[in-house]
């Protein structure tokens, strides 16, 4: 046999996946060397989404950049959106009201189940399990209606400001969420039962994409990916922000960091948020959710009618911007896919003289020829779902 | 009576030596169809569209919904994404183009057969959106003709389904003369150097 | 104090190559002369009092009009001890080179590409330094604060 193979000599063969490839569910391009079925090099080609976030946001005031976070891991907007509230108010030196806290908590562990649930119903889709994708769909079209009731749009929410939020709970959504969680617990359940003991899938994840955790911390993988391998880092525990400390919730970690792990991990963070959205409803206290400090939140829409030095600041505001004293700060919040840290450079000015965020799935992608050397080809598949690559954050 | 047809053909009598219409017409009580091919194979065409989904950004969301359980485009006749540009027909174009990208665009469109549609789905593939920048193509229809524009950042399902709706009355006024189109009218700017 | 265990250990450990330090809002930072980075960045990564076993994020900021022009900035994270660092060096716009970091975190590999992509710093010993979110032929660096925000290079345009 071993004779057999010395002669069979094949020569290499270099295929192109992507941009647009159906599994390459960003855009990027794997330029994959393969000796018959494995993969012996592996080359990946990112910036096809590169929308100059970072330009941008230089281009405009402190608030004008809201929207623009939105569209960064565009399946959690939310997480964006408060994160960089949040270092802004760290640059400003300031914190919003407890309610207020409360609120963002509950919008960040909203996105945070969408997201999820989104990832392991690509994932699904992509290895042949439609009917996992549906349901997921549907459990996500009803997280949707929840945002949506929050805060009047589905996916590009900008629902979060600098020093406060752009309205408070609507009416009616505790109990919307009691319904909505039921259902998702039930569509949850069904998944469940169709992948985690389903033998196709299982062949198809486990051992795949598996990095031991010392290369994985010297990637800089974080989330959900880091926490396969089994390192309980989360920056909700390791750094609490906003009321996470008063929170209870587990931080689900793996072992092999394989693709089953991740899978795995994702499917409990699931549980785990909305375990964290339903403390945080019933601890939910009353107050404003607004900053009451007119040069850096607007005031209420009320005031700036009827009163003209909330007119001026909200002209003042609207006009030149909030202006941040100058200096530097590092944020970093658990994104969906792990640690979103926003670099921030005030100069003084209205404008973010420097805007950076540090997108996790940047990392996580340029470590895939690492994940694919020597394997199948069609391992790509589940691998690069798990690693849960968002073109926009990944390019900005 | 035989077969019994829509409200459409039966409201349609021929009147000999009256004048010819679009639609579907009706002879011998029911029993037979008289039409333009025309009309005819426009018909067909607009109920069987079959997409390429060209998915790069934050309206592939959207896009999932549109295709997901609760809006379900299948009922619209456009269910089955083809990832072969040769097999689809119409090109959905969904989210933001990138100079970097712009090159595959016009690619996968030439490569799909004739006759085929574009779909500029959210802002950033009708006018380049809030993205007025260095990286960021202004708008698909610098580079490929587009037949509807679906705004909105990103368009809610419902601006979708009217969209297509929208394509379907398009497709259904078309007439034998408005193919081939030919290829996209662009041509390479920068040399890439290798 | 707790929190400037970092920059003590490292003003001791290298006396020469701190140009400055400062903890704005709680952010330790040090700005470091560029020749030491890679030992520095070294002893931060294995010093057991420190650990900073994660470089998070590589950036550089533009400071149009200062001399030295650019400062590339490292955010490092230690998972043991809890506990961030913010180092930077500052890069001439004559002689923007500074060593790769990539011998020290693999991870830097691609964040050090997209500061050459983004501001055309060059990082000496990087296995593999091209463009990495633009393509080839771009001219320039757009995240310069010279560049227009509007100047476009598309790869393939009308015909006109
Ligand atoms: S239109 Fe809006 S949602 Fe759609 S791709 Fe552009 S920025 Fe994203």
């Amino acid at each position: 046999m071993s004779d057999l193979m010395k002669d069979l000599h094949t020569e290499h063969m270099v295929i192109n996946m992507g941009p647009s490839h159906p599994v390459t569910h960003g855009t990027v391009k794997f330029l994959v060397t393969l000796d018959g079925e494995n993969i012996v090099d592996m080359k990946v080609d990112i910036g096809y989404l590169h929308r100059g976030f970072e330009k941008m946001c230089e281009s405009g005031t402190w608030q004008q950049v809201i929207p623009y976070t939105d569209r960064l891991n565009y399946v959690s907007p939310l997480i964006n959106n408060v994160g960089y509230a949040l270092a802004v108010e760290k640059l400003i030196g300031i914190e919003v009201p407890e309610r207020c806290q409360y609120l963002r908590v509950i919008a960040c562990e909203l996105s945070r189940i969408a997201d999820h649930l989104t990832n392991v119903a690509a994932g699904g889709l992509e290895l042949g399990a439609f009917t996992a994708f549906l349901y997921f769909v549907e459990a996500r079209e009803l997280v949707w209606d929840l945002i949506e009731m929050l805060c009047g749009a589905r996916v590009t929410v900008n629902f979060v400001r600098i020093g406060g939020l752009k309205n408070d709970l609507p009416q009616g959504f505790q109990d919307k969420t009691r319904a909505v969680f039921k259902e998702c617990r039930r569509l949850w359940n069904d998944v469940d039962k169709l992948l985690t003991k389903n033998r196709i899938f299982i062949d198809r994840v486990r051992n795949v994409g598996d990095i031991s955790a010392e290369e994985a911390i010297a990637y800089g993988f974080t989330g959900p990916c880091l926490r396969a391998c089994g390192i309980p880092y989360d920056v909700r525990k390791a750094q609490p922000y906003l009321v996470y400390d008063r929170m209870d919730f587990e931080v689900p970690i793996g072992e092999t960091g394989d693709n089953f792990d991740k899978y795995l991990v994702r499917m409990e963070e699931i549980q785990q948020s909305m375990k964290i959205v339903e403390q945080a409803l019933s601890q939910l206290p009353d107050g404003p959710i607004n900053l009451d400090l007119p040069q850096y939140r607007m005031q209420p829409k009320e005031d700036i009618y009827h009163r003209i030095d909330s007119l001026i600041f909200h002209f003042k505001t609207v006009i030149d911007g909030i202006k941040p004293p100058p200096g530097e700060v590092y944020f970093a919040v658990e994104g969906a896919n792990g640690e979103l840290g926003f670099y921030l450079v005030s100069d003084g000015s209205g404008k973010p003289y420097k805007c950076r965020v540090r997108p996790p799935c940047f990392p996580l992608t340029a470590a895939m020829p690492r994940l694919m050397k020597g394997r199948l080809i069609a391992d790509i598949v589940p691998t690069f779902d798990m690693i849960n690559m968002i073109g926009g954050e990944c390019d900005r | 009576m035989g077969v019994t047809f829509g409200k459409e053909s039966a409201s349609r009598r021929i009147v000999p030596g009256g004048t010819v219409s679009d639609g579907p017409e009706r002879l011998l009580d029911g029993s037979a169809i008289l039409t333009r091919l025309q009309a005819a194979v426009n018909w067909g065409r607009k109920y069987s569209f079959f997409l390429y989904p060209f998915v790069t950004a934050c309206c592939g969301m959207e896009f999932m919904s549109v295709a997901g359980p609760k809006y379900d485009l299948d009922r619209f006749g456009a269910a089955l994404p083809r990832f072969s540009p040769r097999q689809a027909d119409l090109l959905m174009v969904v989210g933001t183009i990138s100079h970097k990208q712009a090159p595959i665009l016009v690619k996968v469109y030439n490569q799909m057969t004739e006759p085929k549609w574009v779909f500029a789905f959210g802002v950033c593939a009708v006018s380049g959106g809030f993205y007025n920048n260095y990286s960021v193509v202004q708008g698909i229809d610098t580079l490929i003709p587009v037949d509807v524009y679906v705004p909105g950042c990103p368009p809610r399902p419902e601006m979708v389904l009217d969209g297509l709706l929208k394509l379907q009355e398009k497709v259904a006024k078309e007439r034998w003369s408005d193919w081939p189109r030919g290829a996209a009218p662009v041509t390479p700017m920068l040399k890439k150097q290798e | 104090m707790e929190t400037n265990v970092t920059i003590k250990k490292l003003s001791n450990r290298f006396p020469g190559a701190i140009i400055e330090t400062h903890s704005h809002r709680g952010d330790d930072t040090a700005v470091v002369k560029k020749e030491s980075i890679l030992e520095i960045c070294t002893f931060l990564r294995d010093d057991e009092a420190l650990l900073y076993n994660f470089m998070m994020d590589l950036t550089v900021v533009d400071y149009l009009g200062r001399e030295p022009r650019f400062e590339v900035v490292y955010h490092l994270f230690s998972l043991r001890h809890n506990r961030r660092v913010r180092i930077k060096a500052r890069v001439s716009e004559a002689d923007a080179i500074i060593d790769s970091i990539v011998p020290v975190w693999v991870g830097a590999n691609w964040f050090e590409r997209e500061a050459f992509d983004m501001y055309g710093i060059t990082f000496k010993g990087h296995p593999e330094m091209r463009r990495i979110l633009l393509y080839e032929g771009f001219e320039g660096h757009p995240l310069r604060k010279d560049y227009p925000i509007k100047k476009r290079q598309p790869l393939i345009g009308p015909i006109n």
